[in-house]
């Protein structure tokens, strides 16, 4: 086994492991780590939404962004960028989150439900896989969201601030930030120890780029392995850290699944559109924070976008719950998969025709 | 040998990877000299010319990297 292969399955067994110990410190069952869940906690803790049972600063959101922010100011990677089409980069943020709050977990909370016998999530995964190939299709054909360029230092800084100020918000409790009483927003690990295994995975991922989309894209693409690897470690050491630690609670199947429903089609559908949104914005959920952290403000924006994306999931009745997907989350999926499409046939038409033009001048 | 410049700088993941690999597909015989600003695009193009079997040359400038590939 190569070096880097083995490093590759280290970082993610060191992940899967974290995301064992925090479920049994007290984060929800199979929500050690949850990006799409912990951002929707926090919207509800800001008061974006008012579904009393989501609502709390998960410290792991800040300690992801400022682990990348600090590990890539020491290693000379922080670079502030940004104006690669970032309206459109908001708008996918808002449907990859309504999307995996259809599903009920972001693609590594999907890893960690499957880690854990949920069998609902492999419908999950087949939906997440369908949407990337589909994506991919756009970026052969040329699908580019264009050029980041240079920026000021200030830009980079806002989204470390921010993190910051969550957690700045969490230590005096202002009378303005909701926490849940009871549900999955009244769950969580004790506030040191998740900020710190935010802050490592958030070094963990910078260093290793782990990306859930990326290690299927990269195989579908390139036939390379290498991001995979750090999906097999979290799957692999999440399963072996279930089984030990927590064995009543290890169960295969598809029924009584905690904070998961088996709605198949809404399933594959809802990670369908994560796939398909996510491969086009080059990283999922979790990745897009890292990236957040490291300067790039497109990045940035597509974190706001997710935040956003949870508070319109709950105001407007789409989120899922134990119980199923509500009609108005099924029709917002479908809009979402029209919207990324359109975006991205528009896009593709748009370069062909102009490289067309360029070839053509170039004839002349 | 004719040499060939994929201008990969500003673009996100994967896209100086697949510029990359387009200019080796339909190159094959040319130097490809690469440009990007990101170590992640400098890392993922290293391995996409190590698995492909070409040799790269890595220089640094500024805040930018120019890789140049040859088999």
């Amino acid at each position: 086994m190569g070096k880097e292969k083995r490093l590759m399955l280290l970082a993610g067994a060191i992940i899967g492991i974290f995301s064992v110990v925090l479920v049994k410190l007290g984060n929800p069952v199979n929500m050690g780590i949850c990006v799409a869940c912990f951002i929707r906690d926090v919207a509800g803790a800001l008061g974006l939404h008012k579904a009393e049972v989501v609502q709390y600063i998960r410290p792991e959101i800040s300690g992801f962004i400022l682990g990348a922010f600090v590990i890539s100011l020491g290693t000379g990677e922080f670079r502030a960028r940004g104006g690669s089409s970032p309206i459109i980069r908001f708008c996918f943020g808002v449907f990859v989150m309504i999307g995996a709050l259809v599903f009920l977990g972001c693609p590594l909370r999907m890893i960690l439900r499957l880690a854990n016998g949920d069998l609902n999530a492999l419908i999950g995964l087949f939906g997440f896989l369908a949407g990337i190939v589909v994506g991919i299709q756009f970026i052969k054909k040329g699908f580019s969201l264009g050029k980041s360029y240079k920026q000021t230092m200030a830009n980079g800084y806002i989204l470390p601030v921010i993190a910051v100020s969550l957690i700045v918000f969490m230590l005096i409790r202002p009378a303005f930030i909701n926490f849940s009483a009871s549900g999955p927003g009244s769950q969580h690990a004790p506030f040191a120890i998740a900020l710190a295994v935010g802050l490592a995975v958030g070094i963990l991922i910078q260093r290793t780029r782990i990306c859930t989309v990326g290690g299927f894209r990269d195989i579908f693409l390139l036939k390379d392995f290498h991001l995979f690897w750090g999906l097999v470690g979290i799957f692999g050491f999440a399963l072996i850290g279930n089984i030990i630690f927590n064995p009543t609670a290890f169960r295969i199947g598809f029924v009584e699944q905690p904070i998961a429903h088996n709605d198949f089609l809404w399933n594959f559908l809802g990670m369908f559109l994560v796939g398909y949104a996510s491969v086009l914005l080059g990283g999922c959920p979790l990745r897009q924070t890292i990236l957040g952290g490291e300067g790039d403000t497109d990045a940035a924006i597509t974190v706001l976008g997710l935040l956003v994306g949870a508070a319109i999931a709950h105001n407007f009745g789409l989120a899922a719950s134990a119980k199923g997907v509500p009609l108005n989350g099924k029709i917002a999926v479908v809009i979402g998969l029209l919207v990324v499409t359109v975006v991205a046939v528009s896009n593709v038409y748009s370069i062909v025709s102009k490289n067309k033009k360029e070839r053509a001048g170039a004839d002349v | 040998m004719s040499k060939l410049i994929v201008d990969a700088r500003g673009r996100s993941c994967p896209e100086p990877v697949v510029m990359t690999k387009k200019a080796m597909d339909n190159n094959s015989d040319s130097v490809l000299e690469v440009l990007v600003d990101t170590e992640v695009a400098l890392e993922n193009i290293s391995r996409l010319a190590k698995g492909r079997g070409y040799l790269s040359e890595i220089n640094k400038n500024d805040e930018e990297y120019i890789i140049l590939l040859k088999k």
